[in-house]
């Protein structure tokens, strides 16, 4: 009680002495002493990144000479002259509308049955759905599970079981990569979304539930729909965001399963495109322009997805 | 009955056909997901004979150390010794893993609890940089470690990858949960704010802290190096793991191997550190 006094009287003289920015600054001194050294990296590796971007996309920088400035050369060529990017864009697409929206649910509602079990049970369960994740290069194996010879783990068990006829060569065909590519990253889909619903449910008040149960909530639909979901809206937001960003970001595990790049760029996406124009032909200006699309795209996606979870949560 | 209860929780209303099929479809599922790391683990104890037979079988019927002593001699002959793999792979990661942690954590302190001219600012700009994965950042990043001089260093992969903003981000919303009073209290004491940080706020975030620990290990460890290092004696073991890869499926029992053995260490680290991540996870909704 004494302390809550001193401290309105405080504001009180705060308020006479009327602080200056520069007061407030000096003021909070040691709060930006300590703020310091992360913001120092956060701004060369990321806030200038994506300011640079955006400048280097205007120019034709290729880490030689020095940047021309060529106004929006590079945006015509991507959208009149660059027929990969079209099918790097429509790859992008695909991973993010089909992987994206089915691991979100996937996450959600693996998320929810977990719940329902013990706490042993739980925790092996959330580390059996995580593991793709967590272990990071194990989708390698995936290389052997979808050999194209008939040693393969999946062509030997359809083989066997006479759904097919002969071996599919399932990473290098055109017409399957980019189903099998779906498949092994929705197999990866389970990640931060995943740990924060898991989390999220856990640490819900169960008197919450006893209460709607009293009050005639019969089943766990209608507690999922009526208790649950209603009450998760900051988890559900979080989730979207990190599952925009990764659906958007496929490329490592296409890198490793089908080459770099892909056979006639059929299962590229922007992001292995971008470092197939900067890293490998250094056309610095033109691979800053597909980033900024790429940014776009992710931007504009979690604008709209954020939005339009608010406002459903909001109802 | 009373077996149910240690398989599920107590709930009020939850009929048995629900919970048998909840049952049915997470062990679905879960095959689904636990079968190719399961594989790997097979087939990392076969002997060739059984990896080149048709059809394929799945478990290792004559398990076999084979694979591993055939990883061990392969890796012998690379002109990179293995241990200097070894160090790469734990030197970074210990870098990375405790500076990320230390920055990141110093720096979500001010912003969970202070508000210093800037904060709302750099709040927003943090929050922003979750919507966009680091890959679109990718090439800029190139060429500024490039001005920096610090291509082909261990600098390229440890400094980019120590400013993950979820990082920040899950710490800062952890740390929103400790309470004004007890920070006053260290002020009132006399603690200046490094003080403060020090022995107030970090031993209340130990789970935030594992967290971070576990999210960002299991991100730098698996991390095979992209093109601003390129000596091969300042990769780790997972640019390892792809030179023995692309040795094709006579050598995918060694491949698995050391795809098991690469896998140990996150694993074992978040099961140790699972209920601590949980805990965490819990502060993370974005309003």
């Amino acid at each position: 009680m004494q302390l809550k006094k001193q401290k309105t009287k405080d504001k009180g003289a705060s308020a006479i002495k009327e602080y200056s920015l520069a007061y407030r600054i000096w003021k909070y001194r040691e709060s930006y002493q300590l703020i310091f050294p992360f913001m120092l990296l956060f701004f060369l590796f990321t806030v200038l990144p994506v300011l640079s971007s955006i400048t280097l996309s205007f120019t034709d920088f290729n880490m030689l000479s020095m940047p021309n400035f060529v106004g929006f050369d590079n945006y015509e060529r991507l959208l009149l002259d660059d027929d990969i990017f079209l099918i790097v864009f429509k790859n992008t697409l695909v991973f993010a509308f089909i992987t994206g929206p089915i691991s979100y649910i996937l996450s959600f509602l693996f998320a929810w049955l977990i719940n329902e079990l013990g706490r042993v049970l739980r925790a092996f369960l959330t580390l059996i759905f995580y593991l793709p994740v967590l272990s990071g290069s194990v989708f390698f194996i995936w290389s052997l599970l979808l050999s194209s010879d008939a040693y393969g783990m999946i062509n030997g068990i359809l083989l066997d079981f006479g759904i097919i006829k002969e071996p599919v060569a399932w990473l290098l065909d055109q017409n399957t990569l980019l189903f099998s590519l779906i498949v092994v990253q929705l197999w990866m889909a389970l990640g931060t979304g995943f740990l924060a619903f898991v989390a999220g449910l856990q640490s819900m008040d169960q008197s919450m539930f006893e209460a709607a149960a009293i009050d005639g909530v019969s089943n766990r639909w209608q507690e999922l729909f009526y208790v649950t979901l209603p009450s998760m809206s900051h988890q559900l937001l979080f989730s979207a965001v990190m599952q925009i960003s990764a659906s958007f970001g496929v490329g490592t595990v296409i890198i490793a399963l089908a080459g770099f790049p892909t056979t006639q760029y059929s299962a590229d996406t922007v992001v292995t495109y971008i470092l197939d124009v900067g890293t490998t032909r250094f056309e610095m200006g033109y691979a800053s322009t597909l980033a900024v699309v790429l940014f776009g795209m992710m931007f504009l996606t979690n604008f709209i997805i954020t939005n339009l979870l608010r406002r459903f949560s909001a109802e | 009955m009373a077996r149910r209860n240690v398989l599920f929780r107590q709930h009020l209303n939850r009929s048995l056909a629900g919970n048998i099929a909840v049952f049915l479809c997470l062990l679905l599922f879960g095959v689904f997901f636990a079968f190719p790391v399961v594989f790997a683990i097979n087939t990392a104890f076969k002997p060739l004979n059984e990896i080149l037979v048709f059809p394929p079988r799945f478990f290792a019927v004559n398990p076999t150390r084979e694979n591993f002593i055939q990883l061990s001699k392969m890796v012998a002959e690379f002109w990179v010794p293995l241990s200097r793999y070894i160090f790469n792979s734990v030197f970074i990661s210990a870098v990375v893993t405790l500076g990320h942690l230390l920055l990141s954590s110093m720096a979500a302190y001010p912003m969970a609890h202070h508000n210093f001219p800037g904060s709302k600012a750099l709040n927003t700009v943090i929050v922003l940089s979750l919507l966009f994965t680091s890959t679109v950042t990718y090439i800029p990043q190139y060429v500024i470690l490039a001005n920096l001089r610090m291509i082909n260093t261990y600098w390229a992969i440890i400094l980019p990858a120590m400013q993950s903003s979820l990082g920040l981000y899950l710490m800062r919303s952890f740390m929103m949960g400790i309470p004004k009073e007890m920070l006053e209290a260290a002020r009132i004491d006399g603690a200046n704010e490094k003080r403060t940080y020090f022995s107030i706020v970090m031993p209340n975030v130990k789970p935030a802290a594992l967290t971070l620990i576990i999210f960002s290990f299991q991100s730098i460890w698996n991390y095979v190096g992209g093109s601003a290092v390129y000596a091969e004696q300042l990769k780790g073991l997972p640019a390892l793991l792809q030179s023995i890869a692309a040795a094709g499926v006579a050598r995918s029992g060694v491949t698995a191997a050391a795809t098991v053995l690469l896998m140990i260490p996150p694993v074992l680290i978040f099961i140790l550190s699972q209920n601590h991540v949980i805990e965490t996870m819990s502060t993370s909704g974005l309003k």
